[in-house]
């Protein structure tokens, strides 16, 4: 990978031969040099956590789809088989479907970085597109996994999500046929969904290394978000970021082991473990927790097409972040109006969950009883408007003209002067 | 400076994971059915909650007793085979009999069921008595038949029920224990529903399945730690049979449980430990490396 020079000599003649053809080791090697900003803190170290979560989701789901049957008489009964009579099956099984919950945990707090750090400014704006590509294909990735236990919620969310498609002008109908291989979630869905759901972790995957060759490229962005200029504003990433990755991704796999072996069902429906039955809708169609933000916007507004586009904006709206954000510093840390916004945004964001995991109807924040004796005060559906238009307008109104007004704090020169505190004469590490 | 940065991460951790945990709960209890009238569930402390929690042999075996001589009439157990019920983790597990298949108490709960099956000679239909590879046999040939003899009803298939509805093992117990709560005057009910406050709208298809006595519990030899203990058998008042299928079928919707618990503990332990070493080589390395 370019941006750094490469060190790398082969030492051995097999080595020297592969170099002459496939430099491969030397792109390992070029790999663990290099310089990566010294100032890196902890939020840095959730890229590592993801590409774990994504080998862990792969291996997990390659054996369980030796054992899984995609077909609506025995999908069901093939899950429950590979937890009480596949060999290991009880750890698999868990570990896939909270894997899924961890991977999206990783994933908002990397996205949440991003935004915070301004780590999508030039010249990482293809970085953080590819990066949003990966999120919506993981979207579709989960949406489509969700369904193949061919539970309650497995069908009923299946049948929502595909609806949606039904509500596009004039080819709506036929698109939501096309998708479903029929006109309603059936076998031929669950076929197609398998299949796909078998496909896009590889699209994830290729998109991670278009995504890591563009990070070495840009080089990583840092908390102050100013570009290292000397030598001593960098260090290698191996030993010092291997080793502080390693330590955050054994915490993250500390919250991940307790709840595969402690809590497997607590981030899923109970619903789930009832045989998918199209006679039946569940009294409350809920989405898992990390579609609530969106499935929140989605019901924000009366119209049904109305609140797709909405829901399809609130992540379109990510891909064009970085030509709606003015300001020319990177990071909130130098921007005191900006940051917050965006802990305002943060809350509103939390709230959408809230709102999407509760009936629209229901009371958020009672004021009092009316004189039927009814609780009254602002709903959950109000709730979820607030926080819709609060989204919106954090990216399309405040960052636009925050850029423009903002006046931001003095900057440090370089990394190397916010870490000494301007003393440039304390001793260097040797790297 | 490195210290405090290290806390924070673990603080944001923490709270990241009692978010999880707290969101998942609110909408467990969002989704969760309310029940009607005055009725307070009761909760009960279970035997398998918690870290080290395990199954209650004694219940779990008797909790068999009442699903094979109650609830067998109209409810299957479909996941299962009656193989399980000796698996390690399971009710009548025995380490003399660490295959399941070679368990005498388990060949003799399986022969005590007809299984339907082909004769391999003429292709009729024949009954006989079931062998520890069977799954539980299915209660009624088909769910229209289920219907038909339920008033309508469809009884659910109990193998996932503890998993299957909010409240778990509390919601199960307080349905089988609630028939006598006072029926709100707003709750009217048609001819084959009862009053049960625990069900969404306090209406439920099936009668009060328990009444004190209704089976004798014998004293029964349980498997634990290494040696077999007599339990002396309880009463079998509502409430012990309740809590006893209950333990049953919580076993039967979690069969490996115990087994998760155990490789956890050594998982989490094992990270715990890697974690520390991780964080001294950590500060190790970055020693002298302002930052």
């Amino acid at each position: 990978m370019s941006g750094h020079p490469s060190t790398y000599e082969p030492k051995y003649a097999a080595t020297k031969w592969m170099d002459q053809r496939l430099p491969i080791i030397r792109m390992g090697a070029d790999f663990m040099t290099f310089p990566s900003p010294r100032n890196l803190n902890y939020w840095w170290t959730f890229g590592g956590i993801l590409a774990l979560c994504l080998v862990s989701q792969i291996i997990t789901g390659i054996i369980l789809a030796m054992h899984y049957v995609p077909h609506i008489d025995h999908a069901f009964d093939s899950v429950q088989r590979i937890k009480r009579d596949v060999p290991y099956g009880w750890l698999l099984q868990p570990m896939h479907a909270v894997g899924a919950s961890m991977f999206f945990l990783a994933v908002y707090v990397h996205m949440l970085r991003g935004l915070y750090y301004g780590s999508y400014k030039a010249p990482r704006e293809l970085l953080w597109i590819i990066g949003c590509l990966i999120y919506l294909i993981m979207m579709a990735t989960g949406f489509l996994g969700y369904t193949l236990p061919w539970g309650q919620m497995s069908f009923w969310g299946a049948t929502v999500i595909t609806g949606f498609f039904g509500a596009v002008p004039v080819v709506g109908e036929s698109l939501q046929q096309w998708l479903l291989g029929g006109y309603a979630v059936d076998n031929a869905t669950l076929n197609r969904f398998f299949a796909l759901h078998y496909l896009l972790p590889f699209v994830i995957a290729a998109l991670v290394g278009l995504h890591v060759w563009a990070l070495h490229h840009a080089g990583q962005n840092n908390p102050i978000g100013i570009t290292p200029k000397t030598k001593q504003d960098t260090l290698a990433f191996h030993p010092f970021y291997t080793v502080k990755d390693g330590f955050a991704v054994c915490v993250f796999l500390l919250i991940f082991a307790f709840f595969v072996f402690y809590q497997p069902d607590a981030l899923g429906h109970a619903d789930n473990y009832i045989r998918a039955d199209a006679m039946k809708t569940p009294p409350h169609i809920v989405p898992e927790w990390y579609f609530l933000p969106f499935y929140a916007i989605l019901r924000a507004v009366p119209d049904k097409l109305a609140g797709i586009l909405l829901m399809v904006g609130a992540i379109a709206v990510l891909f064009v972040l970085p030509w709606l954000d003015t300001s020319k510093v990177r990071s909130m840390r130098f921007r005191p109006v900006a940051r917050r916004f965006f802990y305002v945004f943060l809350v509103m964001c939390f709230i959408l969950g809230w709102c999407g995991a509760e009936t629209p109807d229901n009371i958020a924040f009672p004021f009092g009883t009316n004189d039927a004796g009814e609780k009254v005060g602002l709903s959950f559906y109000r709730l979820s408007q607030i926080a819709t238009i609060y989204y919106f307008a954090f990216f399309l109104i405040i960052l636009p003209v925050l850029g423009l007004t903002e006046r931001p704090k003095d900057r440090p020169e370089s990394i190397t002067k916010a870490v000494l505190g301007g003393h440039k004469g304390a001793a260097a590490p040797a790297e | 400076m490195a210290f405090s940065k290290t806390l924070k991460v673990l603080l944001v951790g923490g709270v990241s994971l009692a978010g999880l945990t707290f969101g998942a709960t609110t909408i467990a209890s969002a989704a969760g059915g309310g029940g009607t009238g005055d009725y307070e569930m009761v909760h009960k402390h279970w035997h398998f909650k918690g870290m080290g929690g395990t199954y209650d042999r004694a219940a779990a075996q008797r909790g068999y007793q009442v699903y094979r001589e109650v609830c067998s009439s109209c409810h299957a157990l479909e996941q299962l085979a009656f193989r399980h019920l000796g698996d390690k983790g399971a009710p009548f597990y025995n380490e003399d009999y660490k295959n399941p298949n070679e368990n005498p108490l388990i060949k003799a709960f399986a022969a005590d069921w007809t299984i339907e099956d082909i004769d391999a000679d003429t292709g009729d239909v024949l009954e006989r008595p079931g062998i520890t590879a069977d799954k539980f046999p299915p209660i009624y040939p088909n769910d229209a038949a289920a219907r038909a003899g339920n008033g309508g009803a469809l009884p659910p298939d109990l193998s996932t029920i503890v998993a299957a509805r909010n409240g778990g093992a509390d919601y199960l117990y307080n349905l089988l224990i609630a028939y006598d709560a006072k029926k709100p005057d707003d709750v009217t009910l048609t001819p084959g529903l009862y009053y049960n406050p625990v069900m969404d709208g306090g209406k439920i298809a099936m009668a009060s399945p328990l009444s004190d006595g209704i089976i004798e519990y014998a004293p029964m030899e349980v498997y634990e730690d290494g040696e077999i203990k007599t339990v002396a058998a309880p009463e079998a008042t509502v409430e012990q049979m309740a809590a006893d299928v209950t333990e049953f079928l919580a076993w039967s919707s979690d069969p490996k449980l115990e087994q998760r618990k155990q490789a956890g503990f050594a998982t989490m332990l094992y990270l715990l430990i890697l974690s520390v070493l991780l964080w001294f080589s950590y500060k190790r390395v970055w020693k002298n490396v302002k930052h």
